[in-house]
């Protein structure tokens, strides 16, 4: 979609982050997915009289770990707060939440456009808060069930500036995001489960004008794409509504996956009235500088450090070492091949970035799901190293692995797919394939050079493609010069 | 036996004088004989107290009896029960049992105390009368056409009666001191934190605090030392050792400096109860006490500051009670906003209605700088009053509890600001968070009244010393209503 000239959006996400903790921010309960409906709800979580709740300290560090990764300050006392609404899914008919002082303030993320320049989006505050539960329309007559099992699941709101000018810019930052607190452990990142939900503030102005223009906000719009199509809509329905003459009203909006478009919810004049107020269950959270330096001690290297650290060590390109880093588990594991094989990093990344990934694409597998640990994948690149295998080779026993016939080494034995490099016998093999081919072989000494091509393939299949390649190559110049 | 302290009847119990099934049998006896009229408690658990009072008596048997084992106890319908109903004076939670035990009252039972029943209180404690229990009122057994005072009416007036020799109260402005004064006992509300709030229905949560209601400081001390502690479960509760409240019963109180704020001693309570006060004072002096005139110049804003705070929490606590999940649930509902509306307007009652609407109001967006970020500014200052005080020397300060003797049933119900007033000289401890009591000090025209000494953050123990010296000198908090002396 290209914004009609003269126009510009302004754009605002809020994300809902699910931190992946053991318990509830509250209680202890567990917070698995998909567990039968009410059977991780204690009475805490139920808001039964006189459960009071505990804070899950494991939830302040992930907090904290995400603060400290994108360079916010962190709050050296953060307070809770109750935020008031009637809801059946929200037990205590409030929800813990923080308001005025979030643990976490300030921070930025620098995300990187289709034009392969940079932007720096400001992180306004990421606060902690517990989840509602769900409420459940199906299956039940005249009536709606409520699971609250969810209740209680702690989550950070990470609350971005109103930086962002396009949906493609939005993605970006989500991507950029999403990418970042899952290389962080603080959160398993499905969205489909809904651990990693968006809202997003979108407004329009003529370029120059000096505010913004009223906004409005499309509630959980819960994947990149949808991200896209859903602001893409707003904006364009904005400007429609503006140019018609029209005035935008402030109001929550809600994105239709099959439409594609955006419906108003509630505006604002029917907003609750949260009646925000500390809340005088919960102790202020206090965070020392040895607390933070601590954490700040313990964080994983972040995957723009990662990337560059890639390109410099191993001399891989850009591209392949933003792919290689695309999530901690793959880099650690590219990191364990090149470790363990002693292979040329290079070889290593062009082996793991295309044929693996290629084959776990093909499988719909994540890396953490590989057929093949890191350890087994260098021991087959390990042969190509030492020129056990050759490269054609390599590829029929990593297929052969990815099928679960055994180790490198066990299919290289058993297939007999052992290189010649015994230059008598590429020779021998050389030899007999001109003397079969008289008539190329004039051709080619005749000035067809494109007939080489057609003797290595020869030369090849009479050594069953177990030829090392650069003696073949070099046997045969020398021989086809005569 | 009813007459009997804590000390004598766990005595009995080791001198085998008595059992404790024929101690539990006893009152639960005087509760059928007596409680038609008094209203004191709402459920009485008899199956399961001679089932604790079966388990105590063998443990007594076996030697390992405490001071508490096999002794009844009153619990205040506000401490969640598992297993039995916990209404906290409401129609609301009329069918409501709590799967779980609140702290004290697991506390309590280990302890080896027996749970006689629940007692009655006003809905969810707001009142300081006892007339808005979805039960009904409680009778004062000093007289009958006199309230008991409130919240904790159902725990002063059941051993005021002698229809348990101790009870629990919960006290969020005065609701354990001000009903003792009423009905001649000794009440305690301890620091803030020191007794968990897990399980105890929450009515404002930066206020309430669990305490005792006995008949002398020496019992409440005992029964005290068994309900404090930091619980994990709560994080207000405080992480510190719990003081031993019973050995230095006592010390002597010579050299001891109390203060007497004249902001308290100013009009506002009638003459009888400052004459009796003035006694109490005469007493203490002649025991060694030195008194020192001080002033809290914040205080004449303890009530206003109280009726934004406390309701504010009120409207946030109470919002659980939708009607969804448990309590009360209106029958026929069209639609989900009818469901919430009708099930509060029929669960809650009137004067709960009025606080749900009044902190609603001062939590609101526009108003809330105005009333409760103020009063949380005036709060502080209260507190710092106190703080001075005790940094120049003090070491408690005495006053008034309550400004007059009970009054008659409906006296002050039609007007809600004069029955606030009640709590005039209670609920400054309350936002300040520090530990107070109240114990008899004399009659007026017959009926009790009483004085209230403030401390320190967890002065409970030289609290409690000095209400027992004063005991040790006076006979006021050993007189019985006549008709539940025998």
């Amino acid at each position: 979609m290209i914004i009609p000239a003269g126009w510009e959006a302004v754009i605002g996400l809020e994300v809902h982050c699910q931190l992946s903790t053991q318990s509830k921010i509250f209680s202890g309960s567990a917070i698995a997915y998909g567990a039968e409906p009410n059977s991780q709800a204690s009475p805490i979580d139920l808001g039964m009289p006189g459960m009071l709740p505990v804070l899950n300290v494991d939830a302040v560090k992930k907090a904290v770990t995400f603060g400290l990764s994108v360079g916010a300050k962190i709050a050296d006392r953060s307070v809770f707060a109750r935020k008031h609404y009637f809801y059946p899914d929200l037990p205590k008919g409030y929800q813990i939440s923080q308001y005025e002082l979030p643990i976490v303030y300030e921070g930025l993320l620098d995300i990187e456009l289709e034009d392969g320049s940079t932007k720096r989006i400001g992180i306004t505050r990421a606060h902690l808060e517990e989840d509602a539960g769900k409420s459940v329309h199906e299956g039940f007559q005249k009536s709606s069930g409520i699971d609250l099992n969810r209740a209680g699941t702690p989550l950070i709101e990470i609350v971005s500036e109103p930086d962002l000018r396009t949906a493609q810019e939005a993605v970006a930052y989500l991507k950029k995001l999403h990418q970042l607190v899952v290389y962080l452990g603080i959160c398993d990142g499905n969205m489909q489960e809904g651990s990693f939900r968006c809202d997003a503030n979108v407004s329009v102005r003529k370029i120059g004008a000096p505010k913004f223009g009223t906004r409005t906000e499309t509630k959980n719009v819960n994947s990149f794409r949808y991200v896209e199509k859903a602001i893409e809509y707003e904006i364009e329905r904005q400007i429609e509504v503006i140019e018609a003459g029209g005035t935008i009203r402030q109001e929550t909006r809600l994105f239709n996956p099959d439409t594609g478009e955006t419906k108003a919810m509630r505006s604002k004049e029917d907003a609750n009235d949260y009646r925000y107020f500390p809340d005088p269950d919960l102790l202020p959270v206090v965070c020392t500088q040895d607390y933070i330096d601590a954490i700040r001690k313990s964080l994983p290297e972040l995957p723009e450090a990662k990337r560059a650290r890639f390109v410099a060590e191993f001399g891989l390109s850009d591209y392949d070492a933003k792919t290689l880093t695309s999530s901690r588990e793959l880099a650690s594991y590219y990191e364990a091949v090149v470790a363990a094989s002693g292979a040329e990093a290079k070889l290593c990344a062009n082996w793991v970035a295309t044929d693996l990934l290629g084959a776990l694409n093909k499988m719909s597998k994540g890396i953490e799901e590989s057929p093949i640990t890191a350890e087994a994948f260098a021991a087959l690149l390990k042969r190509i190293a030492d020129k056990t295998i050759n490269g054609k080779i390599a590829k029929d026993v990593f297929e052969a692995m990815v099928a679960g016939e055994g180790s490198a080494d066990e299919i290289i034995k058993a297939k007999g797919l052992v290189q010649v490099t015994d230059e008598s016998a590429i020779i021998a093999a050389i030899d007999d394939v001109i003397a079969k081919n008289p008539q190329q072989l004039a051709d080619y000494r005749g000035g067809k050079d494109k007939l080489y091509g057609f003797f290595v393939g020869q030369a090849m299949k009479a050594t069953q493609g177990k030829a090392n390649p650069d003696a073949l190559n070099r046997l045969l110049k020398e021989r086809l010069a005569g | 036996m009813h007459t009997q302290t804590i000390a004598q009847l766990a005595a009995g119990l080791r001198e085998k004088k008595f059992s404790s099934r024929e101690l539990t049998q006893h009152f639960l006896k005087r509760i059928d004989a007596h409680d038609g009229a008094l209203n004191s408690y709402v459920t009485i658990t008899a199956e399961r107290a001679l089932k604790q009072a079966d388990a105590a008596d063998a443990v007594i048997a076996a030697g390992n009896a405490g001071l508490l084992t096999g002794i009844p106890i009153g619990q205040k319908d506000i401490f969640c029960t598992q297993g039995v109903r916990t209404a906290c004076g409401s129609k609301m939670l009329d069918t409501f049992i709590a799967p779980y035990d609140a702290t004290i009252v697991e506390k309590l039972d280990a302890a080896g105390m027996v749970m006689l029943g629940k007692l009655n209180m006003d809905e969810f404690a707001m009142g300081s009368s006892n007339e808005t229990s979805f039960y009904g009122p409680v009778c004062n057994p000093w007289d009958k056409t006199r309230v008991p005072g409130g919240s904790s009416g159902g725990s002063v007036a059941c051993v005021a009666a002698g229809l348990a020799p101790v009870a629990t109260a919960t006290d969020t402005g005065g609701s354990i001191r001000q009903p003792a004064a009423l009905t001649n006992l000794t009440g305690i509300k301890p620091t803030y934190g020191r007794v968990s709030r897990y399980g105890m229905i929450a009515f404002a949560s930066s206020l309430d605090q669990a305490g005792v209601v006995a008949r002398s400081a020496e019992d409440a001390a005992q029964v005290l030392q068994a309900m404090s502690g930091f619980d994990p479960k709560d994080s207000t509760s405080v992480e510190r050792p719990v003081d031993d409240l019973v050995s230095g019963l006592n010390t002597s109180i010579r050299g001891l400096t109390i203060g007497l704020p004249k902001e308290y001693f100013a009009d506002g309570m009638s003459a009888g109860v400052r004459e009796r006060i003035e006694q109490a004072i005469a007493t203490l002096t002649k025991l060694g006490a030195n008194f020192k005139e001080i002033s809290l110049p914040n205080s004449p804003l303890s009530v206003p500051t109280y009726y934004v705070v406390a309701p504010a929490e009120a409207s946030s606590n109470l919002a659980r009670f939708d009607g969804v999940r448990y309590g009360h649930r209106a029958e026929g509902a069209k639609s989900l906003e009818e469901l919430y509306k009708r099930s509060r307007g029929e669960g809650f009652g009137a004067e709960v209605q009025r606080r749900i609407m009044i902190g609603t109001y001062v939590l609101s967006h526009g108003y809330y700088d105005a009333y409760y970020l103020q009063a949380q500014k005036v709060r502080r200052l209260i507190y710092d009053d106190f703080k001075r005080a005790f940094a120049d020397g003090i070491d408690l300060v005495l006053s008034p509890t309550a400004t007059d003797v009970a009054f008659k049933f409906g006296e002050n119900s039609d007007d809600p600001v004069a029955m606030y007033l009640n709590d005039i000289y209670t609920i400054a401890a309350n936002l300040a968070g520090i530990p107070a009591m109240s114990l008899p000090c004399g009659f007026v025209d017959g009926l009790p009244t009483g004085f209230q000494l403030m401390g320190n953050f967890f002065a409970e123990a030289r609290m409690l010393n000095v209400a027992h010296q004063y005991q040790q000198a006076t006979d006021f908090h050993t007189k019985w209503p006549t008709e539940y002396a025998s």
